[in-house]
């Protein structure tokens, strides 16, 4: 019995095939290809024509862009070297430098300061925007920036930015002493301190200021080049958030009265374009200034783009607001939490946290808005470029390098902002499905 | 900087109530600076340099001014504006005055309220066009296509001339300088017109100059000078003695290399008046009586300061023409000191 | 016997206004109606002070004055002896097309862009994804400013097409691309011309109302009839019949080079065409992402039923996904456009006469009257944008879910 088996099968394989390679056509690049780029006809052709865009592409500016000279003192020289062949004149950028980041009035000897500030602005966002892996006391850093960002910048007497800063303390102090009892003590004490603080400091400043103070003061008039981008969107985007809390609020507010203050505010500001908030700041916001006062052109824009970043914020944030369950809402009222106390604890830190891509996206949009201030004449990266630099015998006709270097560099800080965006969207998801 | 910018924006409140707008020559000696509106940037009247300085005619009538009245001719802070913005500037007080190929006109004298101090340069408006397009008076331009940049008295004066020759054109607005230039030299328009001297000065950047011509017809009277605003007259008198002051320094033969010999002392009345060695011409004017002596030592007298900007030996190259003094047939002429 | 009394009356106290919430909001309120009373007070009595010390005064006589200045593009008759109230006509016209062209132009882009970042093809794919990045994260103003540059400066002179051996030629002898502009062949209609075009104009009609009928058709019976070809039929062939019957009545201008440009035929100026595509391509990137958000959000499981149903691929994407995904995808569309609207401004980066280049650039300029001409002009963003705002609210009451 046990042999029939033997017989009447005349084979067995008792060991595994070795495993056959899969046809040509279906693995690796190939079976790639296959699938990605030439799956039907339709997509044959489309990756055709892709491809040869590709080429085009390549073969119009590769060479230009490998050829380019990189030293030269004028556009003349820079084409002699060139002698007829195809290359950017790359020259002006290593030449102009400076003056494309820095502007050209800031004084050559203080651009460590600008350039520290920069940095010191990675050190200063990280604890925001890393929150989940950095300490919460780094905050604190983030907190005095600012006032050591506008230090170093724009110099001046060390004891300028301390008194703004003791300011800001003193209110946060009284705040938080009496925002147990009431809200509005707390807010109220807490503006009534900065005040008296902000006061007593200025005439402080005032008396014991040495005339030559540690970092010299360059004025505001003097700043440019992509250093007046970065000043401004940083500026007006911090500044705007909380103006546009606010506003978001006082748009969904029960009270008909300050509800309609706000929605004029943001229709109005949201309904024209940005170049006419500028033409307001450069040739009109002067006519309602008190008489004798007048604001650098500088302060004047920050204020005109901040209000315009505000009523954008406050609609993105308007969305957060709206997009909470009611049950929020409702759960902060059954607690017994008045208006502020539900706001500030319950609604708003869930609000704001849904808000944030929003947020970005303005910012984004608005950093690269900071552009238009080159049409009311202030020498931006791009005002630089169509000004001075464009306008200069040495660099008069150089269009191509010029934009190419301002696209790339708001490219990389566009992209590098807007990849940071969706990563910290994946990273606050917190479905409860 | 004591009053920083930033304690100026959060005490606003307390600015607020600052005292009504008081003389202007007090505000710049206070203030130890001179806020002077120029160009954007044209090449010979106000360009700022490589390094950041800014350079030019009109630049030198500023540093001429804070020479007077702060004895520092550097005391000066440069507001660029464009043609949009200069007239709000000056009239809201951000510039003390505007020294920026302004051409004086009636209803920017009467009606915008401002008041020109004297001319310091005879402008006409012109045409630039290639050589090779063969043309050799402005009313051959039937049917061209004209680059013009916007905010100056040039829009009006082309429409004007070209209706009254009864020929059409076609324009082509432009913001700056620089994109003229760009358009011009591409082709895509087949004149540029300007100023003649902001064509020459604009040539003079081109790769070959003489590749392009600047036609004879001059269209419009241009009388370019500083202005100041109304109603301040101490401050109008300051601007307008200082220019005079360029002009007579010239005609009196008193240049940046002889002032110190001639501010001890000459025996022409008329000198020693000017540079402060006789008489009180200084304290009428609210200055001391070396005003014009080192008003003119910023950057020499009227002759110097065009031959070292615009004049023959730069790359501009305007003959003084209209601009030379009035014993040379020139239309400069300075009122008498005394 | 009890009597049932009302609970005291509460007395009204003056710290009720604080602390009570009923009176509290009538308080804020009345602060806030104070505040901003105050505020505009305080700005206007410094407005007052400052034109009465400048000798100034807030009229718009300016606007029925001659303007003195010529326009480039005019779509209503306009010399420099109109007003510059209708020199702020011609600007609004020019702001309105261009507008029109971008909103238009960036919807196909688009749409296109957004599509294809879904195909199944690797390439194209990323070539859409680069197209987007690329033009999302650079700002508006440098791609009109570069986009002008290469007009400007790769386009030929008109003077590159004199001469016995030009080295620009016109295509197909009709259309010329010139750094000026391009010129088109124009339309000349003689009486007859007009009949086509009426014609035309009906059997565009005719072709709606037969897709109806197809539609309705269908849905009534179950009948198919063909809709692709009988529509293009019905567009084409009376035109086409009529044109020639009536001896071809329409004929083409062509641009001719003289003197220093071309002249006849349609130009299309070089401002405005860089103005456009500028604004096309920067909004079409925006509107790609709108598209394929649009499209991804439409659940899987509809294209799944749908072809559970039987449903060819192109009718799933007809029938299930696209009405579906139109209603996310159309109102931020929506506001795109407001921003193109309100993008157009930059025009006076380019010179392209628009509203903000005439009234609030040239007329500003000669007349000084700042703050008047700043004011119309954001008198006419804020009613374009308040029109569009209304249009979307009306689209989106529409199109709403309705729950039952």
């Amino acid at each position: 019995m046990s042999d029939m088996h033997q017989h009447s099968i005349r084979f067995v394989r008792e060991t595994m095939l070795p495993q056959a390679a899969p046809p040509v056509a279906e693995r690796g690049i190939v079976k790639w290809m296959r699938e990605n780029l030439f799956s039907n006809l339709a997509n044959s052709i489309l990756t055709l024509l892709a491809l040869l865009a590709v080429y085009y592409l390549a073969v119009e500016t590769l060479p230009w862009m490998l050829n380019g000279i990189w030293d030269a003192p004028s556009i003349r020289a820079c084409r002699e070297i060139l002698d007829g062949n195809v290359g950017g004149c790359f020259a002006v950028l290593t030449d102009r430098w400076n003056q494309l980041l820095f502007g050209f009035k800031y004084p050559s000897e203080e651009y460590w300061r600008p350039s520290l500030a920069f940095l010191l602005l990675f050190a200063a966002a990280a604890p925001v925007m890393f929150f989940k892996y950095l300490p919460g006391k780094l905050l604190i850093f983030t907190a005095i920036y600012p006032f050591l960002a506008y230090w170093l910048i724009w110099g001046g007497p060390f004891l300028a930015p301390v008194v703004a800063l003791l300011g800001f303390v003193a209110g946060y102090v009284v705040w938080n002493r009496f925002v147990t009892s009431s809200f509005a003590a707390g807010f109220f004490g807490a503006i009534a301190a900065a005040a008296v603080t902000w006061w007593l400091g200025g005439v402080i400043v005032d008396a014991v200021a040495p005339e030559n103070s540690l970092l010299p003061s360059v004025p505001s008039r003097d700043m440019g080049g992509f250093m007046l981008n970065m000043i401004l969107g940083v500026v007006c985007v911090s500044l705007s958030i909380p103006f546009g809390i606010a506003l978001a609020l006082g748009r969904q507010s029960s009270m008909p009265i300050i509800k309609w203050i706000c929605v004029i505010f943001i229709e109005f500001v949201r309904g024209v374009p940005l170049i006419t908030l500028l033409f307001v700041a450069n040739v009109v916001l002067a006519y309602f200034l008190p008489p004798g006062a007048t604001f650098d052109l500088i302060i004047r824009v920050i204020i005109m783009i901040t209000a315009f970043a505000s009523a954008y914020i406050a609609e993105v944030i308007r969305g957060g607001l709206a997009a909470l369950p009611r049950g929020q809402y409702e759960a902060a009222d059954s607690l017994g939490l008045d208006y502020p106390q539900a706001m500030r604890l319950i609604i708003l830190p869930q609000a704001l946290k849904i808000s944030i891509p929003g947020i970005v996206n303005v910012a984004v949009g608005l950093f690269k808005d900071t552009t238009l201030v080159s049409v009311i004449s202030m020498f931006d990266l791009v005002g630089m470029i169509r000004g001075p630099i464009l306008a200069s015998t040495d660099w008069n006709g150089v269009y191509w390098e010029l934009f190419g270097f301002a696209a790339l560099l708001f490219f990389v800080v566009c992209y590098g902002i807007s990849q940071y965006s969706q990563w910290l969207e994946r990273e606050l998801t917190t479905d409860h499905r | 900087m004591n009053k920083s910018v930033f304690l100026g924006a959060v005490t606003v409140a307390g600015l607020a109530a600052g005292a009504a707008a008081a003389a202007t020559i007090d505000d710049v000696k206070a203030r130890g600076k001179l806020n002077c509106g120029v160009t954007t940037g044209l090449v010979g009247f106000a360009a700022p340099d490589a390094n950041g300085e800014w350079n030019g005619f009109d630049v030198a009538v500023c540093r001429a001014v804070a020479a007077a009245v702060l004895g520092d001719p550097t005391a000066v802070e440069f507001v660029p504006t464009t043609g949009k913005t200069r007239f709000t500037a000056l009239a809201s007080g951000e510039i003390d005055m505007l020294a920026r190929n302004t051409t004086w006109t009636f209803s920017r004298d009467v009606d915008l309220k401002f008041e020109f101090t004297g001319i310091n340069y005879y402008d006409g408006q012109g045409f630039m066009v290639p050589k090779g397009l063969g043309v050799s008076s402005a009313k051959e331009l039937d049917g061209a296509t004209v680059c013009i940049q916007t905010g100056t008295t040039t829009e009006l004066n082309l429409a004007d001339f070209f209706r009254k020759n009864n020929i059409s054109y076609e324009p082509v607005p432009i913001e700056t300088n620089a994109e003229a230039q760009q358009q011009y030299l591409a082709g895509a328009c087949d004149a540029y017109t300007t100023d003649a001297s902001g064509l020459a000065a604009t040539r003079a950047t081109f790769e070959t100059p003489a590749d392009h011509v600047i036609l004879p017809e001059i269209i419009s009277k241009e009388p370019l000078g500083p202005l100041v605003r109304h109603g301040d007259s101490e401050w109008g008198d300051v601007v307008r003695w200082t220019l005079n002051a360029l002009i007579a320094a010239e005609e009196l033969g008193v240049t940046s290399a002889n002032i110190d010999e001639m501010a001890a002392g000459t025996n022409s009345p008329e000198v020693n008046r000017l540079l402060g060695t006789e008489g009180t011409l200084g304290e009428m004017l609210g200055v001391d009586k070396d005003w014009a002596v080192r008003a003119i030592k910023a950057g020499g007298n009227y002759g110097e300061i065009f031959a070292r900007n615009i004049g023959e030996e730069t790359p501009i190259g305007l003959a003084r023409g209209l601009n030379a003094q009035w014993t040379d047939g020139g239309l400069l002429y300075a009122p008498p000191f005394r | 016997m009890t009597t049932l009394t009302d609970p005291p009356k509460e007395q009204f106290r003056l710290s009720m206004l604080l602390n009570d919430t009923r009176y509290r909001s009538y308080t804020f309120q009345f602060i806030a109606l104070l505040l901003v009373i105050a505020l505009i007070a305080y700005l206007g009595s410094n407005l007052m002070q400052n034109l009465r010390a400048a000798g100034l005064n807030i009229s718009y006589q300016f606007l029925g004055e001659p303007s003195g200045y010529d326009i480039n593009q005019r779509p209503i008759p306009y010399d420099s002896q109109s007003t510059h109230m209708r020199a702020s006509i011609v600007g609004v016209l020019n702001t309105l097309i261009v507008a029109f062209l971008a909103c238009l132009t960036a919807t196909v882009i688009g749409v296109i862009a957004g599509v294809l970042r879904l195909s199944n093809n690797w390439l194209v794919r990323k070539l859409m994804a680069v197209y987007v990045e690329a033009f999302r994260n650079v700002p508006v103003l440098i791609w009109i400013l570069i986009i002008f540059t290469i007009m400007t400066a790769t386009l030929p002179a008109p003077r590159a097409f004199r001469g016995d051996d030009p080295e620009a030629s016109m295509l197909f002898g009709a259309v010329a691309f010139t750094n000026r502009g391009v010129y088109l062949p124009k339309p000349l209609l003689e009486p007859m011309g007009w009949v086509v075009l009426g014609i035309f104009v009906l059997s565009i009609f005719g072709a709606i109302w037969y897709r109806r009928y197809a539609t309705k058709l269908l849905y009534d019976t179950g009948r198919l009839l063909p809709m692709g070809w009988p529509t293009v039929a019905i567009l084409i062939l009376p035109a086409v019949l009529s044109y020639f019957i009536l001896g071809q009545p329409i004929a083409l201008e062509y641009p001719e080079l003289g003197g220093f440009n071309f002249s006849g035929g349609v130009q299309v100026l070089g401002s405005l065409i860089a103005l456009w595509f500028a604004l096309a391509i920067y909004t079409g990137a925006f509107i790609a992402e709108n598209v394929r958000a649009g499209i991804q959000a439409v659940s899987r499981g509809q294209t799944e039923a749908a072809a559970s149903l039987g449903l060819r691929p192109r009718r799933i994407m007809n029938l299930v996904v696209l009405p579906q995904a139109l209603r996310i995808i159309i109102p931020p569309l929506i506001s795109q456009y407001l921003n193109i609207t309100k993008n157009s401004s930059l025009a006076i980066a380019v010179g392209y006469m628009d509203i903000t280049g005439t009234l609030g650039g040239i007329t500003l300029n000669q007349t000084g009257r700042a703050i008047e001409a700043v004011l119309l002009l954001m008198l006419f963003y804020l009613t374009i944008s308040l029109i569009i705002s209304a249009v979307m609210n009306f689209y989106n009451n529409a199109v709403r879910l309705k729950e039952r």
